[in-house]
């Protein structure tokens, strides 16, 4: 039977709890109700109240408990019921939890997780859509994942539970159920900062991650048809650690690239991607490294608002094209 | 009767003062950079909580918390050489002051963020609690930083969970030039407590029995599930909020008044009453910890800087 991409998060953490008992989660409604996208139903009758603990309304508390409890030795999960609410625990994140490891010289570590549905394309609205990766890119000792399929939801999601560290696992709540796939019944990883060829071509590289892969392979397939061009498309995976070594590869094979993701353009990952392209590749480059994102501004409501904010296959396949001319 | 107690605690108020008293020295001459922060005056509050407790017990101190670092077991010269930011000190000279701990010791290093530990120790406490294991968490903080909303995520969870956690407030009256009443509307920060579901307490955090029986009392508790508690200690710090603070914002008869009622001379007359010969164990003690003291100055000073390339270490499990 097909899994899904939330039953894939949903197995992913009911076979690390059933595996290790250090292994918890917290966060609102995660118990009663099971979730809000129903990523922990059923965990309570399984786990009971003890491993899975519905919390108030305190994001600082999700996070700094997790904090503490990783410290001591236990692997928690900490839901942000949707991601757009992690601000309310971004001190906690970013000057507890990424230090933390660093200040105490080496001889303390957080291996815990903080996940949550991130992303646009449902009619969220301003504080349901929100792409928060671009808040914590640069802040060292943080991990970030960003699954865009549901194989790797799961391989992902196990990795980060049985890691060491800090990591942010933003979900894509427009995949939640959109997408599924056959999975190994067999208990696999896909090991984090490791990116995937999703789709091999000499002529153009698209980088993506996350929801972006698919209007990307659509936009892929739609070139090969009607331009004749071959496009590579590489689905990071992970923002970090970012596997430079698959985006230098094949930015040398193709000599062109395309960066294309929800998060805003401004302060978005695919910024830095250029400019380390432009430093390390810039002598394999045959035309300027363009990007497609949303638009700076909020992640609005209204659907012709929301689709002119967004990416999507037509506006990949005008910038595709344009940097093909070159 | 002359107890082991008594000569301990007597050890560790003398030697949290002369440590303080020498950064503050060190600090005044150079040798010492960054912020600098002085709890001299407050010592019987994190030496009263700390005393006893258990290897695996968690405490989260604050900047002001040196005695916490040395009753816990801290070595004073790893300690000292973290305070210069040198190689051998608890972060490897990564941040400076108390933002290091060491967890070995259940010592656990504080942000700058104050109250951002009280959801942390919080955590702690429920890890304990899950696991059924007997240890309690302590986390320390301010009368200010029981302002930010940290200090009310926290207790609100401790309260629903009946977690083994002490909340402990040192009550200094300013939040660096900020007066408790511009803090706060009420008198005792304790009373919040209530609101919580937690049993609040205040005392004198300058007597340190008063601060042992109630903080001791809450540990008790704690161990027992009964659940967690919030002690409001009312002490007074002689610096400013750092040493780079001159704290003209204080009237200097507030300072002398309290000054008077300062801790170690309190246990002195304490130890004196009991029948011991005090000018000789004062002699005796400020020699050893004065020792001490040298030691940890002159290992802090011998002790080699990190090298600058360092800087990008101890980030990740696995650097990448």
């Amino acid at each position: 039977m097909a899994t899904t991409y939330i039953k894939a998060i949903h197995d992913a953490m009911f076979e690390e709890m059933k595996r290790d008992e250090d292994v918890f989660i917290l966060g609102e409604d995660v118990g009663i109700l099971g979730g809000a996208f129903k990523a922990t139903e059923g965990f309570l009758q399984e786990f009971g109240p003890e491993r899975v603990i519905d919390t108030p309304i305190s994001e600082t508390l999700i996070v700094g408990a997790a904090i503490g409890a990783a410290v001591v030795g236990m692997r928690p999960i900490a839901e942000i019921q949707f991601a757009d609410f992690i601000s309310c625990g971004y001190d906690q994140i970013i000057n507890m939890a990424a230090t933390l490891r660093y200040r105490h010289g080496g001889r303390a570590q957080v291996p815990m997780v903080i996940r949550g549905p991130s992303g646009a394309g449902v009619h969220g609205g301003l504080f349901h859509s929100q792409n928060p990766e671009s808040y914590f890119l640069p802040i060292p000792g943080l991990k970030i994942v960003a699954p865009a399929t549901a194989y790797d939801a799961k391989g992902l999601l196990k990795a980060s539970i049985r890691d060491n560290d800090p990591v942010l696992f933003f979900e894509h709540k427009y995949l939640y159920r959109r997408i599924q796939e056959e999975l190994p019944n067999e208990d696999y990883i896909v090991p984090l900062g490791k990116a995937a060829v999703r789709r091999e071509g000499s002529d153009m590289t698209f980088i993506t991650y996350s929801a972006m892969l698919y209007p990307s392979l659509t936009a892929a397939e739609r070139l090969e048809k009607e331009d004749g061009l071959r496009v590579e498309v590489i689905d990071l995976r992970s923002l970090r650690p970012l596997d430079w070594e698959a985006i230098f590869r094949s930015v040398r094979k193709t000599n062109k690239v395309v960066i294309i993701h929800e998060d805003r353009r401004t302060g978005g990952v695919g910024g830095e991607i250029a400019a380390r392209i432009s430093e390390e590749c810039f002598d394999a480059l045959d035309g300027p490294i363009t990007r497609v994102t949303s638009e700076d501004t909020h992640y609005a409501f209204s659907p012709p608002l929301e689709e002119f904010i967004l990416p999507n296959v037509d506006k990949i396949l005008a910038k595709a094209r344009t940097l093909a001319a070159y | 009767m002359e107890t082991k107690e008594d000569q301990e605690l007597y050890f560790y108020l003398k030697l949290t003062r002369e440590f303080e008293d020498r950064v503050s020295k060190l600090h005044r001459q150079g040798k010492i950079l960054g912020g600098v922060y002085s709890g001299k005056g407050q010592e019987a509050i994190v030496v009263g909580v700390c005393y006893g407790l258990h290897r695996e017990d968690f405490i989260s101190p604050i900047h002001r918390d040196m005695g916490a670092f040395l009753i816990k077991g801290v070595d004073p010269k790893i300690l000292m050489a973290q305070l210069f930011g040198k190689k051998t000190g608890l972060s490897k000279g990564k941040d400076s002051f108390l933002h290091a701990g060491d967890l070995e010791r259940g010592v656990f290093g504080a942000t700058s963020m104050l109250a951002s530990t009280l959801p942390v120790a919080t955590g702690a406490a429920l890890k304990f609690k899950m696991k059924k294991e007997h240890h309690v968490a302590i986390a320390f903080f301010g009368e200010g930083a029981s302002s930010r909303g940290d200090f009310h995520e926290a207790l609100n969870f401790a309260g629903i969970h009946k977690l083994p956690v002490i909340y402990v407030c040192e009550n200094n009256f300013y939040a660096y030039s900020t007066p408790q009443n511009l803090q706060m509307a009420v008198e005792d920060v304790a009373i919040r407590a209530e609101g919580y579901g937690l049993k609040g307490a205040v005392c004198s955090g300058n007597d340190l029995h008063a601060v042992m029986r109630t903080a001791h009392a809450a540990i008790d508790r704690a161990r027992k599930g009964e659940g967690p508690t919030l002690i409001e200690c009312k002490t007074y710090r002689y610096h400013g909020h750092s040493e780079h603070d001159q704290p003209f914002y204080r009237p200097q008869e507030e300072l002398i008044e309290w000054e008077s009622r300062d801790p170690i001379q309190r246990f002195e007359i304490y130890l004196e009453k009991k029948g011991y010969n005090v000018d000789q164990m004062k002699e005796e003690t400020e020699r050893r910890v004065k020792e001490i003291t040298d030691e940890a100055v002159r290992f802090a000073e011998e002790s080699p800087w990190p090298d600058g390339k360092e800087a990008l270490e101890d980030l990740y499990a696995n650097p990448f």
